[in-house]
C-alpha cells in the first residue's frame, strides 16, 4: 500500500515545492525568461504525468494513449478561440466536458479487458484522437492552430503574462498534488489500489471493481484535461503531433523515472525527463539514442525510479 | 461511377491489407507465444526499408536489396531478442513497453546517425517500373508485385505454420505455452526464431513500400498502431485471424477515404460531407475495433486452446 | 448437530453442471447446505472440488443448473454481488494483499460489506468505522496484536488466519472456505480448527478441505465429491462407516493427502 513517506523525504518534496514557488521571481530577478519557459512547460507535463500515475502507478492501468487528453483539452482552448471565444470558463468547461465524455466512453470499451489489450486499445483510441484532428482542415489539420490571445478570466486571476500563466500551472499543480493526496488515502483509493495487486480478490471481497476503475480512468482523464488547457494557452500554437502515441510513451517514461505509485515521483520524472532534453540535445543532435538507452538499462538494470532513491534517504 | 477508379481502390486495398499482415503476423505469434509487448515492431518496417534501399545502392539490384536485407533483418531481430527482448519475457507488460519504446529512439536515432535525417529513395529495376494494361484498365506492375509479394509470403507462412513440426510447435505455443515447455523443446530457440522471422517479415512489408514512399525516420510508428489494431480484433496468437482482419481493415480504411464523402453527400450538404468524411473515416477502424471488442473481448479468431 | 433433513438450507445447489473440454469437472451436483452447520467437502484431487467453489462464487460460470443462496437464485450475480449479499469467500491459494497491513488487509473487507466506496476524500487511515470492525474480526483469528505487521512478513499460517478474518469482515450469512488448512503444520492446524469451531458456532460454513482430521472434527454434515459427483451427503458418523465412501475414498493410503 502507499506507504507514508518518510519525514526527510517529504521535506525534501515539500522545499522543491517552495522553490517551485518562488522560481519565478528568481528568474525575474537573474533575467532568465527562457528558465521561466522550461519551468512552465515542465509542471503542464508534469501534471499530466500526475495524472497518469493515478490510474498507471496506483490503479495498474498501463494507458499507452493518456496524452490524447492532453491533446484534446489543448484543442478545447483552441478550437473557441478560432471562433473568437476566448472566455476561460468555457474553455476549461469544455475540456472538463469533452475529457470526462470520451475517457467514459473508451474506458468503458478498454477497462472490459485485461493486460496487453488494455495497453493497445487505449493505445489505438489516442491514435483516433490523433487522425481524427489530422484529417481536420478546418482546424488546420497537421498545419496545427494558432491561439492568438490566452484564455480570459477575471482581472484578478488572468493569465496574460508568463508569471501569471506559471501561477495559474503553479495552481493546478498544488490543487492536483492535494488532491491525489487525499484520493488514493480515501475509501475510493483504497479499492483502487486494492484491484491493481489482485482484481479478482477485490470483487471477491463485494467490490465492483469495474466502476471504481472507470471512473479513476476518467477522474485521470479529467486532470489531463486540465493540464491541455494550460499547455494550450502556454504555447499558444496547437498540432496533433502533440497528441502522437509516441508522446505517451515519453509521459509512461517520466511516470516510471519518477516513481510510479509515489505522489510527487512523476512530477519530478517530467522534470528531469524535459530538463535532460534540454541538456543533451544542447550537447547533441542525437540525444534520443541516449534517452532511449536509458530507458532500456533502467528497466534492465534499476528499478524504482527518482521516488526510490529519495526515500533511501530515510534508511 | 467510375469503375477505373473502383478497381484501382481495390488493387490499393489489398495492397496495404497485405502490408498490414506482414507486419501484425509476426506480431501476433509473438504476443501469442512470447506474451511479449513489442512497441519497436515497426522499427523492423523501418530498418528492411534502410537495408534494402542501402544494398540497393550498393549493387544496383533491387532483388539482390530485397534478399540481403531479409537476411539482415532476420539477425537484426534474432540480436534484439537474445539482448533484450529475452530478459523480458518474465517480467510485467509495463516493462515491454518501456524498453521496445526504448528501443525505437534508440533504432531512430541510429538511422539518423547512420543515413542522415532525409529520407532515402529506392530506384525500381525498368522492368517493375511500368505500367500493365488490361482491358481499359491500367495498373503499376510494381503494385501487383507488392500483392503477389504479400500473397506469397502469407502462403509460405500458412505452410510453415500448418505443414511443419516448427509450425506445429508454433500453433501449440500459441494457444498453450505450458505445454510447449512440458514437450521439452528447446524453447529458447523457438522464441528466437519467432521473434526474428517476425522482424524479417515486418522489414519485408518496409522493403516493399520504401520504393514508393522511401524509407523515412518513424515511418513504422503510425502503421505498427493499425498493425495492433488487426492483432486485437483478429484475436491475439492467430495468423488466420491477422489475415482476414488486416484484409478487412485495409479495405475499411481505403474505401472509405475515397468514398465516404460521396456517401455522405447523400445525407448531408457538399461542405458538410467534405468535412466529416475525413474525420469519419479515421474514426472508423478504431470504431469497429470497439464494437468487436465490445462483443468479443478475445478477438475474431482467439486461437483454440486445447485446454479450455 | 442438525440432523434433520428438513432444517432450513442457506444455499441449496441444484443439478450443476460444469465442463472443461470434454471433462466433466462438475457433474451433476445436488447439495443442501443447512443454516448454522459446518459442512464439509472432501474428496481426492482433481475431484472439482475448487471448481465447485468457484462456481458458487460466481469466478466461473456453470453451463447448467441452479444456485439458490437463502431462497433467491444466484445464478445471475456476478462475484462481487454474490459477496454482498451474504457469501464470503477464502482462497485455497493464499490472497491476501502482501503489499499492505494486517490491519489494512481486514479494514479493507469490512469497507467491502459496508456500501459503496465512491468516497473520494476522507482518509481511511483513521476512520474508526473500519478500523474497530476490522479488529474486532482479527481479535477473533487473534491477529489483533500485530496488526501493524506488512502482511508480507508474517508467516503462512498467519496469513490463512487473516484470510478467515477477512471472510468474517465481510458480515456473511455464509463463508465458503477453500482448503483452509492448505500447507500448514500440525501448530498452524490446530490453531485454525479452534478459529472455525469458534466460527462455525455463530455462521454457516462451507468448507472444501484435505485434512481429513480436521474436517472430522469440525464437520455436521459431510459430501464426498469423485470426479464431479457427489456420492454421498451424510453426517460424519454415518460417511465413516459407509462402504462405498470406504471404499472409494477413505479406504487405504488416500486418507492423507
Amino acid at each position: 500500500m502507499a506507504k507514508p513517506s518518510g519525514t526527510r523525504s517529504v521535506k525534501v518534496y515539500l522545499g522543491m515545492l517552495f522553490l517551485l514557488g518562488i522560481a519565478p521571481l528568481l528568474f525575474q530577478w537573474t533575467n532568465q525568461p527562457f528558465l521561466l519557459d522550461l519551468l512552465s512547460r515542465g509542471l503542464i507535463i508534469g501534471i499530466a504525468a500526475l495524472s497518469l500515475n493515478l490510474i498507471l502507478g496506483y490503479g495498474g492501468m498501463i494507458s499507452l494513449g493518456h496524452v490524447a487528453y492532453l491533446g484534446i483539452g489543448a484543442y478545447c482552448v483552441g478550437i473557441p478561440a478560432y471562433y473568437d471565444i476566448y472566455d476561460g470558463w468555457i474553455h476549461l468547461s469544455l475540456a472538463i466536458f469533452t475529457c470526462a465524455l470520451f475517457a467514459l466512453i473508451t474506458g468503458a470499451v478498454s477497462l472490459r479487458t485485461k493486460g496487453v489489450y488494455f495497453i493497445m486499445i487505449t493505445m489505438a483510441f489516442s491514435q483516433m484522437i490523433y487522425f481524427i484532428f489530422l484529417s481536420l482542415e478546418e482546424y488546420g489539420a497537421d498545419d496545427g492552430l494558432v491561439i492568438y490571445a490566452r484564455s480570459e478570466f477575471p482581472i484578478w486571476m488572468n493569465m496574460e503574462g508568463a508569471v501569471s500563466l506559471y501561477y495559474w500551472i503553479f495552481g493546478l499543480l498544488i490543487l492536483t498534488l492535494f488532491f491525489i493526496h487525499r484520493l488514493v488515502r480515501s475509501r475510493f483509493g483504497r479499492v483502487i489500489i486494492g484491484s491493481k495487486y489482485n482484481d479478482l480478490r477485490m470483487q471477491s471481497l463485494g467490490f465492483n471493481t469495474y466502476g471504481y476503475r472507470l471512473t479513476c480512468y476518467v477522474i485521470s482523464a479529467v486532470i489531463c484535461g486540465l493540464a491541455g488547457v494550460l499547455l494550450g494557452n502556454f504555447t499558444s500554437f496547437i498540432s496533433p503531433e502533440m497528441m502522437s502515441w509516441t508522446r505517451s510513451g515519453e509521459l509512461i517514461f517520466m511516470v516510471i523515472i519518477g516513481g510510479a505509485g509515489s505522489l510527487f515521483g512523476p512530477l519530478f520524472g517530467a522534470l528531469s525527463f524535459l530538463f535532460l532534453e534540454e541538456a543533451l540535445s544542447l550537447i547533441t543532435i542525437y540525444w534520443h539514442l541516449i534517452f532511449g538507452g536509458l530507458l532500456i538499462a533502467l528497466v534492465l538494470f534499476g528499478k524504482g525510479g527518482i521516488d526510490a532513491w529519495l526515500s533511501k534517504l530515510d534508511k | 461511377m467510375d469503375w477505373n477508379l473502383l478497381i484501382s481502390q481495390l488493387v490499393n486495398s489489398i495492397q496495404l491489407g497485405l502490408l498490414l499482415f506482414l507486419l501484425a503476423s509476426g506480431l501476433t505469434l509473438i504476443f501469442g507465444i512470447m506474451d511479449f509487448i513489442n512497441l519497436s515492431h515497426g522499427s523492423f518496417y523501418m530498418m528492411g526499408a534502410y537495408f534494402c534501399g542501402s544494398i540497393v545502392a550498393a549493387t544496383g539490384s533491387f532483388f539482390a536489396g530485397i534478399i540481403v536485407g531479409l537476411v539482415g533483418i532476420f539477425f537484426l531481430g534474432a540480436l534484439v531478442e537474445w539482448l533484450i527482448a529475452r530478459q523480458l519475457y518474465k517480467e510485467n507488460h509495463l516493462d515491454h513497453v518501456l524498453v521496445t519504446f526504448g528501443l525505437i529512439l534508440v533504432f531512430d536515432a541510429l538511422v539518423h546517425i547512420i543515413w542522415g535525417p532525409s529520407g532515402l529513395s529506392i530506384p525500381l529495376p525498368d522492368f517493375l517500373n511500368g505500367q500493365i494494361q488490361l482491358g481499359s484498365l491500367v495498373f503499376p506492375i510494381y503494385r501487383l508485385v507488392i500483392i503477389s509479394g504479400g500473397l506469397a509470403v502469407a502462403g509460405i507462412l500458412y505452410l510453415l505454420i500448418s505443414r511443419t513440426r516448427l509450425g506445429m510447435l508454433i500453433r501449440a505455443g500459441a494457444s498453450n505455452r505450458d505445454m510447449v515447455e512440458s514437450l521439452g523443446i528447446n524453447i529458447n530457440r523457438l522464441f528466437l526464431f519467432v521473434f526474428a522471422l517476425g522482424a524479417a517479415m515486418a522489414g519485408f512489408a518496409g522493403m516493399l513500400i520504401a520504393p514508393i514512399t522511401e524509407a523515412t525516420i518513424g515511418m513504422g510508428n503510425d502503421i505498427i498502431i493499425i498493425a495492433f489494431v488487426v492483432v486485437i480484433v483478429g484475436g491475439i496468437g492467430s495468423i488466420k485471424g491477422a489475415f482476414y482482419v488486416a484484409l478487412m481493415i485495409g479495405f475499411i480504411d481505403t474505401m472509405s477515404r475515397s468514398y465516404l464523402d460521396d456517401f455522405l453527400e447523400l445525407l448531408a450538404s457538399t461542405a458538410a460531407a467534405e468535412t466529416a468524411a475525413p474525420a469519419i473515416s479515421a474514426m472508423l477502424v478504431y470504431v469497429l475495433m470497439a464494437v468487436v471488442l465490445a462483443f468479443k473481448p478475445t478477438g475474431l479468431f482467439p486461437p483454440t486452446a486445447g485446454n479450455r | 448437530m442438525k440432523q434433520t433433513m428438513r432444517a432450513d438450507s442457506v444455499l441449496s445447489i441444484k443439478s450443476l453442471c460444469k465442463n472443461f473440454g470434454g471433462i466433466k469437472a462438475t457433474d451433476d451436483v445436488t447439495l443442501s447446505v443447512s443454516r448454522g452447520g459446518i459442512h464439509a467437502v472432501i474428496g481426492p484431487n482433481g475431484a472439482g472440488k475448487t471448481t465447485l467453489i468457484a462456481q458458487l462464487s460466481g469466478q466461473i460460470r456453470p453451463d447448467s443448473g441452479d444456485i439458490e443462496f437463502d431462497g433467491r437464485s444466484i445464478l445471475r450475480s456476478g462475484m462481487a454481488q454474490r459477496a454482498r449479499a451474504g457469501l464470503a469467500r477464502s482462497f485455497q491459494i493464499t490472497s491476501v494483499f502482501l503489499e499492505m497491513t494486517i490491519l489494512e488487509n481486514a479494514m479493507l473487507a469490512v469497507q467491502g460489506a459496508q456500501g459503496h466506496s465512491y468516497r473520494f476524500w476522507a482518509p481511511v487511515h483513521n476512520d474508526h468505522e473500519l478500523a474497530d470492525i476490522a479488529m474486532d474480526h482479527l481479535m477473533t483469528v487473534g491477529l489483533h496484536h500485530r496488526s501493524e505487521r506488512i502482511v508480507s512478513s508474517i508467516s503462512h499460517g498467519e496469513q490463512r488466519q487473516l484470510e478467515v478474518a477477512m471472510a468474517l469482515a465481510m458480515q456473511p450469512q455464509m463463508l465458503l472456505l477453500d482448503e483452509p488448512m492448505a500447507g500448514m503444520g500440525k501448530e498452524e492446524t490446530f490453531r485454525m480448527i479452534e478459529i472455525l469451531s469458534l466460527v462455525g458456532a455463530e455462521k454457516t460454513i462451507l468448507m472444501v478441505e484435505h485434512d481429513m482430521d480436521a474436517v472430522f472434527s469440525l464437520a455436521d454434515q459431510l459430501s464426498v465429491l469423485v470426479n464431479g459427483r457427489v456420492i454421498a451427503t451424510d453426517s460424519v458418523a454415518q460417511i465413516r462407516s459407509n462402504p462405498e465412501v470406504q471404499k472409494s475414498y477413505l479406504g487405504g493410503s488416500c486418507v492423507k493427502d
